[in-house]
């Protein structure tokens, strides 16, 4: 399946990646050569294999329903770029 | 004390031959001394490690120590550590210090262990070559032309070096084990599940295990007895028993049936690298295990299934880095969308960058089925091609690498590099456990033993792995470092 230059820009958008036209010029061919390879997958045929999403087909464990976190939003925010009364700040969204 | 075992550390510092501050003044000013030309860490904890040191003192003094009280470590920097800084060898966390530690690093402290520092690691442990980090690449300490492998080339460089007796690594495709085969030390990936992958930062979240790199099998036992066992802040942490994995050690290897994997003994490999291997095999064979040849049919597969699955899981971890709550954020943003479309172009790297857009190109609409389902398909055929091998034999063995370490800016191309991890990243996908052992040396480079075994089967691959070390000498050969012989 060959990449579009423009499917670069959609999975730059997608993914929230600045990418300008040159960048994306250089990441398409890089990305074309990895699909490439990817592409051997398509050869296999998988009819009636189900697909594996953890190695060890494990089940989620239940808990019982009870508070075990306290409250440590200050300490989590002094990692934060800019906070301002336990609220994390970004530009206006909405006017 | 440089060159010694955790076991030969933790029997002097038991006999009162030095205390724990001592040892870890002499390791600090060593890495002082030496790091400058490696750039195996990223931060170097002194100040705490002191403490720690002193604690583990005086615990000792009490009569409580363990046996990893006062023992010096190191940890990749993708655990969090409180108060530290755990940057994942990127610039989007280059001022980022963790508010909490990881389960790994609070069950090493837990039993007295004292960490010096934070290793250097290909950029959110996406590389082979450690050359992907924003704090510039480690060099191997046999050869400072060459890379030390990766992701978690700090720590196999560090140990390797004799800056610190062990470190911390994880593993998501082989940053544990090809590391470790390229600086001739000894490097354990878990089963999937064994160890908590809580305040490890995410790459790929069905791969990702964290492990043991060290001079000896025995001290890789001694360690992953330490940080293995079920945690609930981790749901796919495996509720199962610890078994205590230096106890069968010593087991004889008669009757062990190896099985050598046709795949991993094909085109592309070094002959050096293929004769090294041959010969431990011959090891074995002496000890009394019977040899077979066996085939993992769908091997090739392996690298495609990998690059659709580890990007598409770390487009979604990544997306957590968005400038808003931690990491790099970008000066003045227009608006919303611009505040994360700049910070993440800023704070990522080109490998990263990569990866997150074929990540977000399978997982986008109308490939989903194409790329990511048939990838996951793939995987369980790859899976059970490892369930067929071990009803015949207990153990595979192979290479761990096709080549011994390359040299810096050898592999420009991105394909070339992913191509190096040909007999690790089955294993990822599989969830079985496998280690590297040093089996000898090609172009004065070491050469690297890869044993696996079936899931939990940790105990035997460390009894198997210290059988060659009793009878072999490659693990305790050391590099002649430059400032040292000067």
């Amino acid at each position: 399946m060959a990449l579009e230059h423009a499917d670069v820009l959609r999975a730059a958008h997608l993914a929230r990646l600045g990418l300008d036209e040159s960048e994306a010029a250089h990441y398409l061919d890089d990305l074309g050569r990895i699909l490439e390879m990817v592409d051997q997958l398509q050869g296999l045929d998988t009819e009636g294999v189900a697909p594996l999403a953890h190695p060890l087909d494990a089940t989620q464990r239940l808990r019982a329903d009870e508070v075990t976190e306290t409250d440590q939003r200050d300490t989590f925010q002094r990692c934060a770029p800019a906070v301002e009364n336990g609220l994390y700040l970004v530009p206006r969204v909405v006017e | 004390m440089h060159d010694k075992t955790l076991t030969e550390l933790a029997a002097g510092l038991a006999a009162g031959e030095f205390s724990s501050r001592e040892l870890t003044q002499s390791l600090l000013a060593r890495i002082e001394r030496l790091d400058g030309s490696l750039n195996s860490f990223i931060t170097v904890t002194g100040e705490q490690a002191l403490a720690a040191a002193d604690a583990a003192d005086a615990a000792r003094a009490r009569g409580e120590a363990g046996p990893l009280t006062g023992l010096p470590l190191a940890l990749k920097d993708i655990f969090c550590t409180r108060g530290v800084k755990t940057s994942c060898g990127s610039r989007m966390l280059d001022t980022f210090t963790a508010p909490y530690d990881a389960s790994v690093v609070e069950r090493l402290a837990a039993a007295g262990a004292v960490s010096l520092g934070k290793t250097n690691m290909d950029e959110f442990a996406m590389g082979s070559s450690n050359e992907n980090s924003f704090y510039g690449p480690v060099k191997n300490p046999w050869d400072l032309a060459a890379v030390p492998g990766g992701s978690s080339g700090g720590s196999a460089a560090a140990v390797a070096a004799g800056l610190v007796p062990a470190a911390m690594g994880t593993d998501t495709g082989g940053s544990i084990r090809q590391p470790a085969a390229f600086c001739g030390i000894t490097g354990l990936k878990p089963t999937y599940g064994r160890v908590s992958r809580y305040g490890m930062i995410a790459y790929a979240s069905s791969l990702d295990q964290a492990g043991p790199m060290a001079r000896s099998a025995a001290d890789c036992a001694q360690l992953l007895g330490a940080i293995a066992g079920h945690d609930l802040r981790d749901s796919t942490s495996v509720a199962r028993g610890v078994p205590d994995y230096s106890e069968g050690l010593d087991a004889p290897l008669s009757g062990l049936k190896i099985g050598l994997p046709r795949e991993y003994f094909g085109d592309g490999l070094s002959p050096e690298v293929e004769g090294a291997v041959r010969e431990a095999i011959r090891v074995y064979e002496s000890l009394g295990a019977t040899v077979r040849e066996v085939s993992l049919p769908h091997t090739h597969y392996a690298i495609p299934a990998y690059y659709v699955i580890a990007p598409a899981e770390a487009s979604s971890n990544l997306s957590r880095f968005d400038g808003v709550r931690f990491g790099h954020r970008c000066e003045a943003p227009a608006d919303l969308i611009d505040l994360y479309k700049r910070s993440r172009a800023e704070g990522f790297g080109e490998e990263v960058k990569r990866r997150i857009l074929i990540g977000t190109h399978t997982l986008s609409e109308g490939f989903f089925d194409a790329y990511y389902k048939q990838a996951q398909k793939v995987r369980r055929l790859i899976r059970q091609d490892f369930l067929d091998a071990f009803e015949e034999v207990d153990v595979l063995m192979g290479p761990a690498s096709p080549t011994p370490a390359f040299d810096l800016g050898a592999n420009k191309d991105p394909v070339s590099m992913y191509l190096q991890d040909i007999y690790t990243i089955a294993v990822n996908l599989a969830g079985i456990p496998g280690i590297s052992v040093p089996a000898g040396f090609a172009g004065g480079r070491p050469v690297g033993l890869q044993i696996l075994g079936t899931h939990f089967a940790e105990a035997q691959l460390l009894n198997v792995a210290h059988q060659f070390q009793q009878a072999t000498d490659w693990h305790l050969r050391r590099p002649a470092l430059a400032e040292e012989t000067a």
